[in-house]
């Protein structure tokens, strides 16, 4: 089986059990579900609330980066601290921390194949315990912003053609069936999807267990639907979470060189007034 | 590093750990439930797209199902859905 493109950014369960201790090492919970890391999480794990911690309070944005500053050193972590991101829903916050943890330039970081559903299905030791960190110092560098799109970029891609758009919500959000995933709050006035995007749910990714597929097998399952990397990709889904997970997979694990997260996603674009909206399987 | 005996005595391994899937309507939901020391707890996603729907906590793994499966079950009622 073929190696990822940079297989430094995931480590397994295994490899996070033995370094559970090690100094150079934090682990860092971030969950869909907010409430998760009080039921139990990794011992000695840190748990990053992406409502509140990871963004900005005030308006829609990443977290700023004097807030990213603090959050990092309150966290114990260091420029050259391992950072360990896991978390429910096959690591889709994850994700979410990964890609800003990219943006402000953290260096060593990785997920945890699989997140906290393979790690709790194999049975690995969990506490309720918070741990206390002694306090950093933590210097983010200025944000990275060639891995973010922004609306008009979107709308650049979609009028001339020069980017690939990933849409990697489920086929009814992508039709236009539903406005949300079923169970959750609509956030946006109209369904469907960007003219032109292609529909890949983010979960074509992964195992039945959460972890990623074969380099083999993510390069067949993208290449078949025509994202090659030849072109550059802008990947968006509702919020931005879910289509983080994707833009990992297609620069991390394939390797692909220009791709960018929408994170302002369908809440965005389904709100605003006068832009084109495709709806049903699309072309 | 060794852990002390005192960071030990928090340490807690998921017992009983089962997954299923089941239908509720028209969408297909993932249901899984542990026991975590004391407590059992159950939570419910939407498989499509794999949304965290409900969790819940309870003394026995049928009363943290019951619970989670109660909100998961409002919470799908409420989805709207629209011709394509």
């Amino acid at each position: 089986m073929s190696e990822y493109a940079d297989p430094s950014v995931l480590v397994s369960t295994a490899w996070v059990q033995e370094h559970l201790s090690d100094p150079n090492v934090r682990v860092v919970e971030v969950d869909v579900d907010t409430v998760a890391y009080d039921h139990g999480h990794l011992p000695g794990a840190v748990g990053w609330n992406w409502q509140s911690q990871l963004c900005d309070t005030v308006r829609r944005d990443i977290i700023p980066k004097k807030e990213f500053e603090d959050l990092m050193s309150a966290s114990g972590i260091g420029e050259n601290t391992t950072v360990v991101l896991y978390g429910d829903n096959n690591n889709w916050f994850a994700a979410w921390a990964f890609w800003q943890l990219k943006i402000y330039g953290h260096k060593s970081l990785t997920l945890m194949n699989g997140g906290r559903r393979k790690w709790l299905s194999e049975g690995r030791e969990m506490t309720k315990e918070v741990p206390k960190n002694a306090r950093t110092s933590y210097k983010a560098i200025e944000p990275d912003l060639s891995l973010r799109s922004m609306m008009p970029d979107v709308r650049k891609a979609l009028e001339s053609g020069s980017a690939v758009l990933v849409d990697v919500r489920s086929p009814a959000e992508f039709t236009g069936e539903i406005l949300a995933p079923p169970g959750l709050p609509e956030t946006c006035q109209r369904g469907g999807h960007v003219p032109g995007a292609k529909g890949i749910p983010w979960g074509v990714a992964c195992n039945e267990d959460g972890t990623f597929k074969s380099l083999d097998e993510l390069r067949k399952i993208y290449g078949d639907r025509g994202v090659t990397g030849d072109k550059p990709v802008i990947a968006y889904c509702r919020i931005g979470e879910r289509s983080s997970l994707t833009w990992f997979v297609l620069k991390y694990l394939l390797g692909y060189q220009n791709v960018r997260n929408y994170d302002g996603s369908w809440t965005e674009w389904g709100n605003l007034v006068g832009v084109p909206v495709e709806r049903g399987a699309g072309s | 590093m060794e852990r002390t005996a005192w960071e030990w005595s928090f340490l807690m391994k998921p017992e009983e750990y089962k997954e299923r899937k089941e239908t509720v309507g028209r969408w297909e939901i993932h249901v899984v439930s542990y026991r975590l020391g004391d407590e059992w707890i159950c939570t419910v996603d939407n498989v499509s797209p794999g949304a965290n729907v409900a969790r819940a906590t309870g003394a026995t793994r049928e009363e943290a199902e019951k619970k989670a499966l109660d909100r998961a079950r409002d919470r799908l009622a409420s989805t709207r859905v629209r011709p394509a």
